[in-house]
């Protein structure tokens, strides 16, 4: 088994570990989506609640599974040394960070495949759908929430990190568009959430999956930044212990 | 050529020199202590060979290999034991083993591993249930999962048991034996003594000696005896014209002896001197130093 497949192994081995982190990154996404979309109480400014919360549900997964749940896993391997042990291995940063991110691609793909089913069975009907171009938003989305998160979790100490990514988790919730429209928010709150990476995933991938994409090149630019700024700054940053 | 070469190696953080112009050797097959209080600059000099940190100015060849600039191939063939942690609470022994075996092309055997270091009985167990001792013994594993040819070694037998200990050092000295460079970091003068060939001694950053431990306990003669607590060193140590160091009811005083004819002279001049001065003489020894008093002389003859 090469070096790359056995840290795999190790990365999804403590993913399964880690249960109670899993079930958080996967329940609170689909908690919200069967909740908001059977009770329509969130002013979504549509004739169809889950039109509009699918793509933002997908995006606050995507940003649940590679901010957060690597964000803070990552910070406490920091914290123990894990990461300063496997430094003194010839596994190396490249083969690190591959295996960190198979094992994020593995929980989101079960987590699109578990919301994208519910958002079915309640009522989704996406029109014009282009996969593809939400799938290729995912993987840049996937970027920008895992640069941020490796950014705080290789500078902040464990518990000071854990703190952090989920504020952050929460700021992003409240202004990222996902569970109400950006228009509801007053003009200068809405200035933020427009750049924020959570509104414009949601937005490029609302556009992908309702109108075959193509009318969001705003977000698009702002979701592309936030994928190559934040990795450069956490390769910048990040100590190792 | 030696396995691990260091040459003028300084290490600067900000004003503070924690290693300052330094320069060892550590050869295939023996055992190097690396000795020294906290803050010597054992750690900064351990971790510039292991390739952790950037030498401010001066050399290091592990292997004939820039640490800092040819990592990876350095870590295909050393093994690193740290001071403390370096495994994930939740991870299991057999399966951590396994792991670190398969990082490298010529990886040890992960059940063998295993048995090596005597936790067969705690495979499935996780880290954060293993005991202080076999935290240890895990570590001590996973810096021999890559059969190195050079084991760097901090503390490796801390907070293991006295039958364990005699367990890790006989793995020490067959790691050793097979022609492992072993550098081991250690507080325990004791460890040193039974482990090593050849200590290096830090103190302030600085080597302050650097020989096999036969000629470091050989240079030098030690007369140690014990009286009142009340027994004014100083004025003694102004009396004979050495240092006399205080240790409770215990003093000892430590000197180069080129001729065998001082040690007697000094003993007569003390026990004159006790007598006259109405402090009792017990438990008289004179003999080659032990690696404690090397230690506790040579870090305080550089002190303040």
């Amino acid at each position: 088994m090469s070096p790359l497949a056995a840290q795999i192994g190790a990365e999804l081995s403590l993913v399964r570990r880690n249960g109670e982190q899993l079930l958080i990154t996967l329940g609170i996404p689909l908690v919200l989506l069967g909740f908001f979309g059977s009770v329509d109480i969130l002013p979504t400014d549509t004739d169809e609640p889950i039109d509009f919360l699918v793509p933002g549900i997908l995006a606050l997964a995507v940003m649940s599974t590679s901010m957060v749940s690597l964000g803070i896993a990552t910070g406490f391997e920091r914290s123990y040394l894990v990461l300063k042990r496997l430094a003194a291995t010839p596994l190396g940063t490249g083969r690190l960070i591959t295996a960190k991110t198979v094992a994020v691609v593995c929980i989101e793909a079960v987590q699109m495949a578990l919301l994208v089913a519910l958002g079915f069975a309640l009522g989704w009907t996406p029109v014009s759908a282009n996969w593809l171009l939400a799938l290729a938003a995912v993987v840049v989305g996937t970027f920008a929430f895992a640069g941020i998160g490796l950014a705080l979790a290789g500078n902040l100490r464990g518990e000071v990190n854990l703190a952090a990514v989920n504020g952050l988790y929460l700021v992003l919730l409240l202004l990222g568009g996902v569970l109400f429209p950006l228009d509801r928010l007053p003009p200068f709150l809405r200035a933020i959430g427009r750049a924020t990476p959570t509104h414009a995933l949601a937005d490029v991938l609302a556009d992908s999956l309702m109108k075959a994409g193509g009318h969001t090149a705003t977000s698009w630019v702002v979701l592309i930044a936030w994928a190559v700024v934040m990795p450069a700054v956490a390769a910048r940053t990040f100590r190792w212990a | 050529m030696a396995a691990v070469e260091v040459e003028n190696l300084s290490v600067h953080y900000g004003p503070l020199r924690a290693v300052d112009e330094v320069s060892f050797t550590a050869e295939s097959g023996e055992i190097t202590a690396v000795l020294g209080p906290n803050g010597a600059g054992k750690t900064s000099t351990i971790e510039t060979c292991e390739g952790f940190r950037r030498p401010t100015s001066g050399a290091v060849r592990v292997l004939d290999l820039d640490p800092w600039a040819q990592r990876t191939a350095l870590h295909r063939e050393v093994g690193v034991m740290l001071q403390d942690g370096g495994v994930y609470p939740s991870a299991r022994v057999g399966e951590t083993v396994a792991q670190f075996c398969r990082l490298y092309d010529r990886g040890a055997m992960a059940g063998e591993l295993v048995a090596r270091v005597g936790l067969v009985e705690r495979t499935t167990t996780t880290w954060r249930r293993l005991s202080g001792g076999e935290k240890q013994r895990l570590c001590l594993a996973l810096a021999l999962a890559a059969r190195p040819r050079v084991a760097f070694l901090d503390e490796p037998t801390a907070g293991i048991d006295v039958n364990g200990r005699d367990d890790v050092r006989g793995i020490i000295r067959d790691l050793a034996g097979q022609g492992c460079a072993v550098v081991l970091a250690t507080h325990e003068l004791d460890e040193a003594e039974r482990l090593a060939d050849r200590v290096v001694l830090f103190n302030r950053g600085r080597i302050v000696a650097n020989s096999t431990l036969a000629n470091l306990r050989s240079s030098r003669t030690t007369v140690r005896f014990r009286s009142s607590p009340s027994l004014d060193a100083q004025r003694l140590a102004q009396h004979i014209g050495l240092e006399v160091v205080a240790n409770g009811d215990e003093f000892i005083i430590s000197f180069s002896s080129p001729d065998s004819s001082m040690a007697s002279d000094l003993v007569s001049r003390i026990s004159v001197w006790l007598g006259s001065n109405s402090f009792p003489l017990h438990d008289l020894n004179v003999g080659g130093e032990r690696l404690e008093d090397v230690f506790r002389m040579l870090t305080k003859e550089q002190g303040p």
